[in-house]
């Protein structure tokens, strides 16, 4: 235990040098604006009063590194500014959209390993069978559909066609629960569709892998059937790339869930983040960017620590 | 990809088989399509009212007009082109630098493979396509500049991909011998090593390729990639959708386009990398 605890506190480490890399970067996009930043903000009609005040909000009158170091102390305190465009504060419109794309990515990750696990099982049962080439072709198919590729077509058959789903619209979970599944299920297959493809490769192939190992010869010998030898032995061994591949996957989910956002009008970051840059408003862009990135080293960061605990192997090395 | 062809029995030697041909065919065809759509009989894909708006497909207008009346297979194929150049040129900036570094890193290792590594890692714990809306949120963006972000985006994937293969390479007993007879580390790179890694970089390549299509689709669908008077596939799926209920060809049409180019560039780089038998290590 001793190892996994100098492990934790070495990612503890370097997840504080990426996130301070990270927020440096956002903060300096800003600075990426032609011209002087407060005029940019404010926009075409900026008061001499206005420029001034921002100026001084943002310091943008001190040295950039004295900016930067006011500037985290804030967003540390969760301050993250007012949007000059509608008056609303920065953390609590990020604070409406969150919850929709934690729902958004959790139900497409249900959807995807609900799928691609048992889809992977069997492949990996018979190699080169008919289950397996089938489904190997349909998971290039699934490589070849980013959102917005997926989005028309699913779009088409399940609102326009049948009436099975909404094609825009969004019901907050808590005001009703049930109405809010039925309005997230197609945009959360239209996310799962690349995840799923994804797992369903890796599992196969690691599934593949370990069923040729020495145990699983044993507990065939033992006389296990193959379900038992499949949940009970090679399940668990498999799983390993599966799991850092969900966490690399976070990314693409979050760059996924802004094009789902934009395709079934959901109001959550994505949505916002592009609203944003449309209307030009800076600080609510940097915001929600800086949310999203921060979170997604967040999560790369658990799932580093949940390998460390659930893998024997990499515990103990 | 994980296709790993020694699991399989009685599918050893892979054969590329017909689909990567065709795939092979059909990208072929798109290029040339792209590069001589001037010369094709088309009309201009940006002149409005070439045909009657919303008409369906005919013999004039193969795969119908839009709701402007502009014809959308000339809009398709001039569309492709900055889907490919951003994809071929980004993908090409990108693997010659990720790529010498990561053969370099790889064959050397020592201190300066780990800082390069450590630096990749840095690189790759940002979701790209957040950084490219970070940047076209602060900085409008036009074809050079998104060249250059997808090529940097590129260099740590395509860096990771090829110092992967350089280090299981190296081990192998023909550079040992190589280098038992002298050899020189240049001539050991060149020669010995680089060969026996480009068809694995030129597999992960064609998958960058394909990854930056959807990237610049993804942009384009958002109204935030570079806003040129031609169009591109992600801003006429984008546009399209809006008469799905009445007429879903405007936006399908871009739609299978998209879908055909992407799984002939994974099918390709499948094939190839099964072929190779190289473990997939990145996503």
């Amino acid at each position: 235990m001793k190892t996994l605890a100098l492990k934790i506190s070495t990612r503890l480490a370097i997840l504080a040098g990426v996130l301070l890399v990270v927020s440096a970067g956002v903060f300096f996009l800003i600075h990426l604006l032609p011209g002087n930043p407060a005029y940019a903000i404010l926009g075409p009609g900026a008061t001499p009063y206005a420029v001034a005040k921002i100026t001084k909000q943002l310091g943008l009158d001190k040295p950039l590194l004295t900016q930067y170091v006011t500037w985290l102390g804030r967003m540390l305190q969760g301050n993250l500014g007012t949007s000059y465009i509608t008056n609303q504060s920065v953390s609590s419109a990020i604070g409406h959209a969150l919850p929709v794309d934690i729902e958004l990515v959790i139900l497409s990750q249900i959807i995807s390993f609900a799928i691609a696990v048992p889809l992977a099982m069997a492949a990996a049962q018979r190699p080169g069978g008919l289950i397996d080439r089938a489904a190997t072709a349909m998971s290039l198919g699934g490589l070849s559909l980013p959102a917005f590729v997926v989005g028309v077509p699913l779009v088409l058959i399940f609102a326009v066609v049948i009436h099975l789903f909404p094609a825009t619209g969004y019901t907050p979970l808590l005001s009703n629960p049930v109405s809010n599944l039925h309005d997230m299920i197609l945009p959360s297959i239209t996310l799962a569709i690349g995840s799923i493809a994804i797992y369903f490769r890796l599992l196969r192939g690691d599934l593949i892998a370990t069923l040729k190992e020495d145990f699983v010869s044993l507990a065939r010998s033992k006389g296990l059937t193959r379900r038992q030898i499949m949940y009970r032995h090679v399940l668990r061994p498999s799983t390993f790339s599966l799991m850092t591949a969900t966490a690399i996957n976070v990314g693409s989910l979050i760059g996924g869930a802004v094009v789902v956002e934009y395709l079934f009008d959901l109001p959550g970051m994505g949505l916002l983040l592009v609203n944003s840059i449309y209307a030009r408003d800076y600080l609510m862009a940097q915001g929600v960017i800086l949310t999203l990135a921060a979170l997604f080293v967040l999560v790369n960061f658990l799932v580093d620590i949940l390998y460390h605990i659930v893998d024997p192997r990499v515990r103990n090395a | 990809m994980l296709e790993s062809p020694s699991h399989i029995p009685g599918n050893k030697p892979k054969q590329l088989g017909w689909s990567f041909w065709i795939s092979v065919g059909w990208l072929g065809l798109v290029i040339l399509a792209a590069i001589f759509a001037n010369l094709l009989p088309l009309p201009s894909p940006d002149t409005v009212g070439v045909g009657a708006p919303f008409a369906g497909p005919s013999l004039a207008h193969l795969l119908g007009t839009d709701e402007l009346g502009r014809d959308i297979l000339s809009r398709i194929i001039f569309g492709s082109r900055v889907s490919l150049i951003l994809g071929f040129a980004s993908i090409a900036i990108g693997t010659l630098i990720g790529g010498s570094l990561g053969l370099v890193s790889g064959y050397l290792g020592g201190p300066f493979d780990s800082i390069s590594n450590a630096l990749a890692y840095i690189i790759l714990a940002f979701p790209p396509l957040l950084l490219l809306l970070a940047i076209a949120a602060f900085s409008p963006p036009t074809l050079l500049k998104l060249v250059l972000e997808f090529a940097f985006l590129s260099i740590a994937p395509l860096f990771r991909v090829v110092r992967a293969a350089t280090i299981s390479i190296s081990s192998r007993d023909f550079v040992q011998a190589a280098y038992a007879l002298g050899a020189s580390r240049t001539r050991i790179l060149i020669r010995e090593v680089l060969p026996n890694v480009a068809s694995s970089i030129v597999s992960y390549a064609l998958l960058g390729i394909a990854i930056v299509i959807v990237g610049e689709g993804s942009l384009a669908f958002l109204g935030l990639s570079i806003s040129l008077p031609a169009p591109s596939w992600g801003n006429m799926i984008a546009e399209g959708r809006t008469f799905l209920s009445t007429d879903p060809w405007i936006s399908l049409f871009p739609t299978i386009a998209m879908f055909s180019v992407l799984l002939a560039l994974n099918l390709i780089a499948d094939k190839l990398s099964a072929r190779l038998d190289v473990r997939e290590a990145q996503l």
